[in-house]
């Protein structure tokens, strides 16, 4: 399968560019699916996809956008299997979303993680993407495979939302209560999946 | 969106928004340590094994 192979030292520098990447893989799959027993099954898969794909990978290249990549892959098909609904565990979130200490009172963590498992999965990953995980819009369009104004797009719309959300304290209990907006999430997310070939790019 | 700089405490921190128009809302920073809070957890034993059985399937 792999078209030249690879010494053992390759294989140690990718591992270790592996391993480092983990925390994020963690924090993003977090981000994404809420749970975060669903989110570490998540990331053991797109480990094992990208162990498997390291041929693939170009060394000197972001470890980090390229398995965000597997990761996002990975999560858009469980979601199709309808592996994750949006579930929120509120004590989870409480014990995670501690506020640091010294800081008054600021807008509840817990309350913005809600929000943000309210967002539709594109745009709740674009504003993980820039606006926690700090990657460009440009790092962005390339890891969701579509053009940087897409992004900027969603990214804009999320930030709208959860302002709306955290400012008028509207924050819906469940996302996935309409099954017609479930739905069209999910036909959306086909879309996004199938279309732009998003591997290799990074 | 108005007057959320009033309470200065963030001014120093920088913005790296771009395009971002008149300040993040005051939750931006809270998104943010969502994600580094995960990230600076402590590695959980089964990611430990499972990086250390990739070795050996090699």
């Amino acid at each position: 399968m792999a078209t030249h192979a690879r010494t053992a030292a390759d294989k140690a520098d990718f591992k270790r560019e592996l391993t480092g990447v983990v925390p994020h893989l963690r924090a993003f799959a977090r981000g994404l699916c809420g749970r975060p027993d669903l989110a570490d099954d998540l990331v053991q898969e797109a480990l094992l996809k990208a162990w498997a794909a390291q041929d693939r990978f170009e060394p000197g290249t972001s470890m980090r956008a390229w398995t965000f990549v597997i990761l996002r892959n990975a999560y858009l098909t469980d979601m199709r299997r309808n592996r994750f609904r949006g579930e929120y565990d509120e004590g989870v979130a409480e014990r995670i979303l501690t506020a640091p200490a010294g800081q008054e009172e600021p807008i509840h963590l817990s309350d913005m993680h809600r929000a943000l498992l309210t967002l539709p999965p594109e745009r709740r990953e674009a504003l993980l993407l820039v606006g926690a995980g700090g990657f460009s819009y440009e790092e962005a369009a390339e890891i969701c495979g579509c053009a940087v104004g897409t992004i900027k797009s969603r990214v804009g719309r999320a930030r709208a939302a959860l302002s709306t959300m955290l400012e008028d304290g509207s924050i819906p209990q469940r996302s996935t209560d309409d099954q017609a907006a479930h739905r069209a999430i999910l036909e959306e997310l086909d879309q996004v999946a199938a279309g732009n070939g998003v591997a290799a790019k990074v | 969106m108005a007057t959320a700089r009033e309470n200065g405490k963030s001014a120093a921190s920088d913005k790296a928004a771009a395009g971002a128009k008149a300040g993040k809302p005051d939750w931006a920073d809270g998104l943010r340590q969502l994600y580094d809070a995960v990230v600076e957890e402590p590695l959980p034993d089964n990611f430990k094994d499972l990086l250390a059985k990739l070795d050996r399937k090699s």
